[in-house]
């Protein structure tokens, strides 16, 4: 058995200890809003925060993330209240959607830590984070929103 | 396995009421709504009894549950077809919910697209448009009618206002619900006809900034449903291990490892690989790589590699003695260009691209007997019906499929590969539903890549440098002959999407286009603007090399070879303007493109710089003006131009599928490139709608122009150097400023 925390609530899972944390988010807890989309880190679809580190949960092991704390995009805020997805709607930044929780939680770390990032900042920061609608534009104007509404 | 799409018609009945589109009586379905329809909904289900149509209900609160019958992919589908009959209707969008729509081709069928529900080819909106509308007027006028029996009053005297009935004379009016709640349907149900559609001076959603996208809130918070999401009550996990080159079969599988992973419940050899269930996604995985199977190598897949192959179709596109099949032909170009001053003969090239969708190939299905469900990110909810009954031996009417969210379609999932073994585990077990889900490395080396392509373009000019004919040769595989073979031989070989794009709107007094078909029996797919995306970069180039041979400027030739074409100038001007042409940079240059593909006009300007030494070209902006007609919605035009521009470069920079002796060399995103925010031009795009004029396709619009417009700007920086070949890798720019 392995337990952790994911979004405030504590569990304790059977699964094999070296089972990705992506597969145990998505399969055995049911919250899908965690993307699978490479399995190599190349991605960042699976991006969600493991004590706060934005962390690529296709290549976290079950075991590495014994009693620590994940959040995903389901626990980012209980309402979808957060800043980034408030301006992520404003900005109307997807188009498919579904790399768009890995930005989300990438672009989240960044702004706990800089709040006011550059241009630059934030184009270094998401780089590892594909959008294949190429919807990158419009995920620099949310961030440079979401620093200013915040 | 190929399979053909089952082309419907609409049968007539009493309960249908018909309407008319491009003159042709269309009957809609009457009521039938189903009460559990799921998947990609924005609502969960369909709610309210009052039913003017198979579009739609109201229910006593006034909300209003709308059908979209195309598949939401990114493209925002799912909210411009609802907003049609929105609009028309009356309805208040804030109380619309909207549903995807269920398999059922007779009634949600794309009038337009072979009567299918089939999502590509930039043809939905197209082909609903009109049909919607007056599905819309329609419900309007049932709505009318069943107020004035319950109002006492002559309809003629009721107007309408948003989700609201108003009888101006007595002072009353009734809500949509509170008709849904009480009012009895009018017997007959009346017809709508383009008189009843409401003037565009009218309308209050189509052509606003401020309708938002209905799925975009889903879409931030991880509810929205794909296909890889679906979650289904005793639920098993499905893998196939898939032969290594294409065309190959298991020729002895040692199973006894994966058979022992904890978890694994069955192991079952296909004709194309071996799939492996299990309880969890992670059994399927370990098993998958504990199999030990040997393959035949009979396959004639074993001798395709794709550079070799590629300068076998440039030697054929260069050799005039072959023949193909004409694909259009106006005036007498060959001749035209034997007596010309000069002659312009070019060859441009693409190499495959593949489609790397972020959501990778998934489905899910339940098999019990003969009936069949399938859950799935699919473009082609119809064929998947075809699809899946063939591998469960039962018939289309029996498969119920449910479209989910797409994470990216592209074309990729217009394809049946992941419905096919969704369906093929399934039936292995009979009564438990199988999700099947494909790595990465299966989804980027199974792909059904865009046609490994070459062009030879002639192109005569008289003493003066004007065009006096001009000859586009395209020499690829088709798509058609394997996905459509009756539309391929009814057109006589021509494959119309491999040559798409090739027919342009310049004046010119000959014109031919022919299609020479290399058959070397790759499985070829549709792609982001398929045969656009490469017809248009070999176009565009060289109306470019026409301006430069002519010594003119590049907008101002096209301007000259548009002049009998407004909107085309429009977009060209507009773009011109936007992006300063005539200004000189420092060590940067821009490259102009213009395309009347799908029937809207788009022309963007990239400014490009490139680092001699490397070879890296750096696109630091794109301008981009768009022309589609009739605007529906704006906000969304611009989103999907910025798609198009960044999928674009991307494909024109870095793409590219290499397979040699039939193996696929890349296998995931640190092989098969594409483009990351660091290397994502900045963008800007005006929408400039020409109100009247046909509605054009969207989806594809913006990708066309991207490729040339930056070959064109290198070629303007590096004082004539041409990049004719997709994509452009800093070993080929090297080599073209080094040559």
């Amino acid at each position: 058995m392995t337990a952790f925390t994911i979004n405030g609530r504590a569990v304790d899972l059977a699964a094999e200890p070296d089972t990705p944390l992506l597969w145990v988010i998505r399969e055995h807890l049911k919250l899908t809003g965690t993307k699978f989309g490479c399995g190599i880190a190349q991605c960042g679809a699976c991006t969600v925060h493991v004590d706060g580190e934005p962390t690529r949960s296709c290549i976290t092991l079950l075991q590495d993330v014994a009693g620590r704390k994940v959040t995903t995009i389901e626990g980012l805020s209980p309402d979808a209240s957060h800043p980034l997805q408030q301006a992520w709607i404003a900005e109307q930044v997807p188009q498919c959607g579904y790399c768009q929780s890995g930005q989300i939680m990438q672009a989240a770390a960044l702004l706990k830590s800089n709040p006011n990032p550059t241009r630059d900042e934030i184009v270094e920061h998401m780089d590892g984070n594909i959008c294949r609608c190429g919807t990158y534009v419009r995920i620099i104007s949310a961030i440079q929103r979401a620093a200013r509404e915040a | 396995m190929t399979g053909t799409l089952q082309l419907h018609t609409r049968a007539l009945s009493r309960r249908n009421f018909l309407i008319t589109v491009g003159g042709v009586g269309i009957s809609v379905a009457f009521g039938g709504l189903p009460q559990d329809a799921s998947g990609a909904s924005v609502a969960p289900a369909v709610e309210g009894g009052y039913r003017p149509n198979a579009w739609l209900t109201i229910a006593a609160d006034g909300t209003v549950t709308i059908m979209s019958p195309a598949s939401e992919m990114g493209q925002g589908i799912m909210t411009t077809l609802p907003l049609l009959i929105a609009e028309d209707m009356d309805a208040d969008w804030d109380k619309v919910r909207v549903v995807q729509a269920p398999s059922d081709a007779e009634k949600y069928g794309n009038p337009g697209f072979y009567g299918v529900q089939l999502t590509g080819g930039s043809e939905s909106t197209r082909g609903y448009y009109n049909m919607l509308r007056l599905v819309g007027a329609q419900t309007r006028k049932v709505i009318l009618a069943s107020a004035a029996a319950m109002l006492n009053v002559p309809v003629g005297e009721l107007t309408t206002q948003p989700n609201r009935v108003v009888h101006a004379r007595s002072g009353r009016s009734l809500d949509y619900g509170e008709v849904a709640a009480a009012g009895a349907l009018p017997d007959p149900l009346p017809q709508a006809t383009d008189a009843d559609l409401k003037p565009s001076d009218q309308w209050r959603y189509i052509g606003y900034l401020t309708v938002p996208r209905v799925d975009v809130p889903s879409k931030v918070d991880g509810t929205a449903i794909f296909g890889i999401d679906v979650q289904l009550p005793d639920m098993l996990y499905g893998a196939v291990l898939r032969a290594p080159v294409q065309g190959e079969q298991p020729e002895t599988i040692d199973d006894a490892e994966a058979r022992a992973v904890l978890g694994i419940t069955h192991i079952v050899p296909l004709s194309y690989g071996v799939g492996i269930i299990g309880e969890t996604v992670e059994a399927t995985k370990r098993a998958k790589d504990l199999l030990d199977v040997t393959w035949s190598t009979s396959s004639r897949i074993r001798s395709y590699t794709s550079d070799r192959l590629l300068e076998a179709y440039r030697s054929v596109g260069r050799d005039l003695a072959q023949t193909g099949v004409n694909a259009a032909t106006e005036g007498d170009a060959r001749t035209a260009i034997s007596k010309a001053a000069t002659v312009i003969a070019v060859d441009y090239m693409s190499d495959h691209v593949h489609h790397a969708t972020m959501e990778p190939m998934n489905a899910t299905a339940l098999v019990t007997g003969d009936t069949v469900e399938v859950w799935a990110p699919t473009q082609g909810p119809t064929g998947t019906q075809g699809f899946a009954a063939e591998v469960a031996g039962t018939t289309p009417d029996k498969v119920k499929v449910n479209t989910t969210l797409l994470g990216g379609g592209f074309g990729r999932k217009a394809e049946a590969d992941f419905i096919i073994d969704a369906v093929s585990l399934a039936k292995a077990v009979q009564g438990r539903p199988v999700k099947v889900i494909w790595s990465r490395e299966d989804d980027v080396q199974h792909g059904k890549y865009r046609p490994l392509e070459a062009q030879h373009v002639q192109v005569g000019l008289d003493a003066d440098g004007n065009i006096v004919g001009w000859r586009h040769r395209i020499v690829a595989d088709s798509i058609f002959a394997r996905t459509m073979p009756q539309l391929f031989e009814s057109e006589g070989g021509h494959d119309s999407v491999v040559t798409e794009g090739a027919h342009f709107n310049y004046a010119v007094p000959a014109h031919q286009i022919e299609y020479i078909r290399q058959d070397n029996g790759l499985d070829v797919g549709f792609w982001f603007a398929v045969g656009v995306g490469y017809t248009r970069f070999g176009i565009e180039c060289v109306i470019d090399e026409i301006a430069a041979a002519k010594g003119v400027d590049p907008v101002a030739l096209r301007l000259e070879l548009l002049k009998d074409q407004p909107r085309a100038r429009k977009v060209i001007e507009t773009v011109a303007q936007m992006a300063e042409w005539d200004r000189q940079r420092d060590g940067r240059a821009l490259g102009v493109a213009y395309s009347d593909a799908f029937g809207s006009h788009c022309a963007e300007i990239a400014e490009v710089s490139v680092d001699r030494e490397t070879g890296e070209i750096r696109v630091h902006t794109v301008w981009c003006a768009v022309d589609p007609g009739t605007a529906i919605q704006p906000r969304n035009i611009e989103a999907l131009m910025i798609t198009g521009i960044t999928n674009g470069a991307s494909h024109a920079l870095f793409e590219q599928i290499n397979i040699v002796n039939g193996e696929v060399q890349e296998s995931n995103f640190d092989t098969y490139r594409v483009i990351r925010m660091s290397e994502a031009p900045d963008i800007q795009v005006a929408v400039v709608p020409t109100p009247g004029s046909p509605i054009g396709g969207m989806g594809q619009v913006g990708l066309p122009p991207i490729g040339p417009a930056i070959a064109n700007a290198v070629a303007r920086l590096t004082g004539g150097v041409r990049l004719r070949h997709y994509p452009f890798l800093p070993e080929r720019v090297l080599e073209a400023l080094n040559a």
